[in-house]
């Protein structure tokens, strides 16, 4: 993993603090967010509170807003070719075999991809029978680990994901975020969904937005991933269903 | 089956065909029969031979150049914003130009050989196929342009790895109406000057009164038409498959 350590393997924490406006209103703010190093914070709260914005701010992508305030690494260094994103769609180039989608970002950037360490990491995510098919011969589980793998391969210490498990059924939805939660484990990881339960799973930290303003939400004690069944999951999963169900409607 | 269709289709066409002839009884230098047409077009084999070669090498020869032109300018507005604010308006006001009224001037600027009618027939596809591929080239799934960003890539490479494989169909769309096109365009450089082609040789016949004979050469150059549409439809699902992934 010598190109993980070119690019700093050590995950720093996040912060981000400022105001966020659309056409002069104010979608969110002031907000003084601190994601934890090396762990997972997860942000909930109904569509078009602005969770995804969070996700766009961090990777400096074209918001359609203003954000008033500033973006900041514990490390001090700048976040740019530091963070990899996976999204809810899995964005696979469906000419391409798996092993090629997996070291796109090389092609990218136009580096000669480290084909051993795709494979590596294709056989990690459990599809090592299928680097050479196409994504149209997979399911959808299946892409989503290819995108996983491809996002592994951006090998970056800060891992932003919008929704990526959403479009998946709920067994396939379990076990992709066990398999995320272990590979992604030493990465700064900051995960925008819908579901409490996913939340309530994975997060070190878990954020509600809300009415233009963002919460910290309290996490069971144990350290996640955490089972699902677990009766501290389970409270904390429906807390949350409770409370945003209490301001959606 | 599909080809039997197809036979059954000629066959019936060409019995009513040979119906209105009998019913309307309209003389031979007006409405010829098929059996007429056929037998000018079997007699007169070699001439018909030489002329559809020209139409077919100005169609073909037009088709490639209009495509490479299109596809480099559908390249080149994807990668420049300056040059999509400023040739996009031109591009379009040329359309509003109707390309039949340029045959004349093509004839008298690249003179009574292929050179003009290929220029017109370039002419005649290179906004649909730019147009197709470009719209091609910049709509792409949404999150693909984040996602390419993300990963620190340039606009070259965005273009080369992601815009132009998954554009491939878009620039087929632009290559069938291409090769509709291409045809309508020699044909009509050929009417307004020219003196070899189908489109000639169905003014000649027409001035000589050899009606059989314009028919047999209007047949020679639908028959092109089609082959020519079914070759390029063959070369798209291609492309498709390709971008499909399958």
């Amino acid at each position: 993993m010598g190109n993980g350590i070119a690019r700093g393997m050590t995950a720093p924490a996040l912060h981000m603090a400022g105001v966020f406006q659309i056409g002069g209103k104010q979608l969110f703010g002031p907000v003084d967010l601190s994601f934890p190093a090396a762990g997972w914070s997860c942000v909930l709260g109904p569509s078009g509170a602005g969770k995804s914005t969070i996700l766009r701010l961090l990777l400096d992508l074209e918001t359609g807003g203003t954000f008033h305030g500033t973006v900041t690494a514990s490390d001090g260094a700048p976040l740019a070719e530091r963070v990899a994103m996976m999204a809810q769609s899995d964005l696979l180039m469906p000419w391409l075999p798996v092993r090629e989608n997996v070291v796109l970002g090389a092609r990218l950037r136009g580096e000669a991809p480290d084909m051993a360490r795709a494979d590596k990491l294709i056989a990690r995510v459990g599809l090592g029978d299928h680097a050479s098919k196409k994504p149209a011969a997979l399911s959808g589980g299946m892409r989503q680990r290819v995108a996983l793998a491809r996002t592994l391969m951006e090998d970056r210490p800060i891992v932003l994901l919008d929704e990526p498990f959403s479009a998946l059924d709920a067994s396939t939805r379990a076990d992709m975020q066990e398999l995320a939660a272990e590979v992604l484990k030493d990465k700064t990881v900051v995960l925008v969904t819908h579901d409490p339960a996913e939340a309530a799973r994975l997060g070190r930290k878990i954020f509600v937005m809300e009415g233009g303003a963002v919460n910290v939400w309290p996490t069971p004690d144990t350290p996640p991933i955490r089972a699902i069944n677990a009766p501290e999951t389970l409270a904390c999963q429906s807390a949350l269903l409770d409370h945003l169900r209490g301001h959606v409607a | 089956m599909k080809r039997l269709d197809v036979l059954w289709a000629t066959l019936i066409g060409i019995a009513i065909w040979q119906a209105i002839v009998w019913i309307t009884q309209a003389p031979h230098f007006i409405l010829p029969s098929p059996s007429r047409v056929a037998q000018a077009a079997w007699s007169s084999q070699a001439l018909i031979a030489e002329h559809a070669l020209v139409t077919a090498t100005e169609v073909i020869l037009g088709l490639i150049i209009g495509t490479a032109l299109g596809a480099i300018t559908a390249i080149q507005l994807a990668l420049s914003e300056t040059t999509r604010r400023l040739f996009l308006p031109i591009l379009v006001f040329t359309q509003a130009v109707p390309v039949f009224a340029l045959a004349p001037i093509l004839t008298l600027w690249f003179g009574y050989g292929i050179a003009s009618k290929i220029v017109m027939a370039v002419i005649i596809i290179y906004f649909p196929v730019t147009s197709a591929f470009h719209d091609g080239l910049m709509r792409q799934p949404p999150g693909t342009f984040d996602l390419a960003k993300s990963m620190g890539a340039g606009k070259w490479r965005t273009l080369r790895h992601i815009q132009i494989p998954a554009a491939l169909p878009a620039l087929g769309s632009g290559l069938r109406l291409a090769a509709v096109y291409a045809p309508i365009g020699a044909v009509i450089g050929e009417w307004v000057g020219a003196s070899r082609g189908l489109g000639y040789l169905m003014l000649l016949a027409n001035g000589r009164a050899k009606i059989d004979l314009m028919f047999a050469a209007l047949i020679t150059l639908a028959v092109f038409a089609v082959l020519l549409h079914q070759l390029i439809g063959i070369l798209v699902r291609r492309l498709e498959a390709y971008a499909a992934g399958r």
